[in-house]
């Protein structure tokens, strides 16, 4: 493909080409600037497309959840990494747990992590999400850990996290999908 | 009010709404049963955020309680450290040094701009502007800087102590706080040119879930929620405590200015209002401060005598009030907490008989309602 002059596309490199830069390599040895092709490990490109536009089911229920709305709002923005909010788990590739699970909780989270389209992710952040933070000990209704209900990827330590760990989770979570082998053998 | 009930009846369906869902402000689970596009009944469920903090009370010593009632109102954290360290102290009979309860203050009612910041920011996106949100936050995170100026957190602070606060505030606090009160009083004039008065806005807000003065007295509805039904009553100025008689401020009431009186547009107005007062009474505190320690001589395990109290402060939420029953140890012999939400659920249902589906989540925006205050 060739640009087509009469569109008004102007000259230079097409779109960026995303699986071979990510290799590192120089792009399209051979081809001239304008050649609209892309070359690579179909791997590469499909964690690539999954890995920028991580859509998030806004599951705040404590007070992590502040800092969430807060991480995705003004000064922290992290619609930047491709994050934004959806409110039901059939729109979304990751679930944030942000806050406490009492054993009230528990089997809604369980269904709706079921209810979300695979793949799907999971980050449990704070404390409470982890382990059942300060609530561990004494209380007699808070789950210890939401990983006792759901597998999950990342863990996000802090009671609550600052938005910038928050936003160091989500980047964990890419470097994670990234590595992921979809085709092929199985590495 | 849309009340339709002159309309078509259909066959009645029941619907659930929550736990999990963006507009009740955490994992309130509310049952509808509607006619159409009428609410018939709408059953508050709540319970999904009960962590046993009324419990854990009788497990910890009263000064490691301090860190728990940061998760009481994680909104209003400053605000329930220092409901909770005046609680204690009137029980312990503990004289706290002035320097201190003006910190206090200070950090109370920067604590209630930030947390009707969020009340105003969330209700407008609910409403189905997601600008104003971002506006709010932007402030809100000013506030938070100038929280993590003092005590190093953003959200859960742990600031207040029994017989005082953790720590003198930093150099350059009080003149970071001026700054900031300079920076945000002009964005409330912003707030009401872009938002409030929109006409839009109004309409979704005025005459829906009209709540009487009397009512609202009945219902035993506190804070902004009274206030916005007209009744001129604030624990600040009626039951004063800590320093706050040496302040200027009025209490902001809800005026029916746009609907009836009591209706969602009051009790947003009055949130709007009550940050300006804020703003007027850190001002006073900051510019009157004293010098001198800011915190008294109290060993961390100390035994009060045995006995009782109640204590009630004005927390952006309603009254916040801690009883406390001392059997003369360590721990507290029985910790209960009554809150401005909870308490707000029980009219919950009246007000929501026969508005639309749409109109139930603006009551619980107009309401702003916190969870673990409601579940504990």
């Amino acid at each position: 493909m060739s640009p087509d002059p009469a569109h008004g596309q102007p000259p230079g490199p097409g779109p960026p080409p995303a699986a071979p830069l990510a290799h590192g390599s120089a792009p399209f040895p051979g081809l001239g600037p304008e050649a609209h092709v892309m070359v690579g490990n179909a791997d590469l490109f499909v964690n690539w497309a999954r890995k920028s536009s991580l859509w998030y089911l806004l599951f705040a229920t404590a007070c992590c959840g502040i800092e969430l709305m807060q991480a995705g709002a003004s000064r922290y923005d992290m619609d930047r990494f491709g994050a934004v909010f959806r409110a039901t788990p059939r729109q979304s590739d990751l679930m944030l747990v942000a806050g406490t699970i009492t054993h009230k909780m528990a089997d809604r989270v369980k269904r709706l992590y079921d209810q979300m389209p695979e793949p799907k992710y999971v980050i449990s952040m704070g404390s409470c999400a982890n382990t059942g933070g300060p609530f561990y000990k004494d209380s007699y209704c808070v789950v210890k850990g939401v990983d006792l209900l759901i597998p999950v990827d990342v863990y996000i330590p802090g009671c609550p996290p600052r938005p910038e760990a928050l936003i160091d989770g989500i980047m964990s979570l890419q470097k994670i999908i990234m590595r992921k082998k979809n085709y092929g053998a199985k590495a | 009010m849309t009340t339709r009930t002159d309309a078509l009846p259909t066959q009645e369906m029941t619907i659930n709404m929550g736990p999990q869902h963006p507009s009740t402000h955490g994992v309130l689970r509310v049952i509808l049963t509607t006619d159409g596009e009428v609410v018939t009944r709408a059953v508050p469920d709540v319970g999904y955020l009960h962590r046993a903090l009324e419990k854990i009370g009788e497990r910890v010593t009263y000064a490691q309680y301090m860190p728990f009632t940061d998760r009481l109102d994680y909104l209003a954290a400053m605000n329930c450290n220092c409901a909770w360290a005046w609680t204690v102290e009137k029980l312990a009979k503990i004289e706290v040094p002035e320097r201190a309860e003006y910190l206090r203050v200070i950090v109370c009612e920067l604590n209630r701009i930030s947390s009707h910041l969020i009340a105003f920011g969330s209700y407008t996106a609910d409403m189905g502007a997601f600008t104003p949100f971002l506006y709010a936050i932007r402030e809100r995170e000013q506030v938070n800087d100038l929280f993590e100026m003092l005590c190093g957190n953003r959200l859960t602070y742990n600031y207040a102590r029994v017989g005082g606060v953790s720590g003198d505030a930093p150099p350059g606090f009080l003149e970071k706080t001026r700054e900031f009160l300079d920076y945000f009083e002009p964005k409330l004039d912003e707030y009401n040119n872009l938002i409030s008065y929109n006409k839009i806005f109004v309409h979704r807000l005025a005459n829906v879930a009209v709540i009487p003065a009397e009512e609202a007295v009945a219902y035993g509805l506190t804070g902004p929620n009274l206030r916005g039904s007209g009744v001129p009553f604030d624990l600040r100025k009626d039951e004063p405590y800590s320093v706050y008689p040496k302040f200027d401020f009025k209490v902001c009431v809800g005026t029916g200015e746009r609907g009836t009186l009591g209706d969602c547009f009051d009790r947003y107005m009055v949130r709007i209002n009550e940050m300006r007062e804020s703003v007027k009474i850190v001002r006073q505190a900051v510019a009157r401060i004293p010098d001198g320690p800011v915190r008294a001589k109290v060993p961390r395990l100390f035994k009060p005598p045995v006995g009782e109290t109640y204590f009630r402060s004005e927390c952006p939420r309603g009254e916040t009030g801690i009883y406390l029953i001392s059997d003369g140890s360590v721990n507290p012999f029985r910790l209960k907490i009554r809150t401005g939400s909870f308490v707000t659920m029980n009219i919950f249902e009246k007000v929501t008989r026969g508005l639309m589906i749409a109109d139930v989540v603006a009551v619980i925006g107009s309401f702003d309602i916190i969870l673990p205050e409601i579940d504990r």
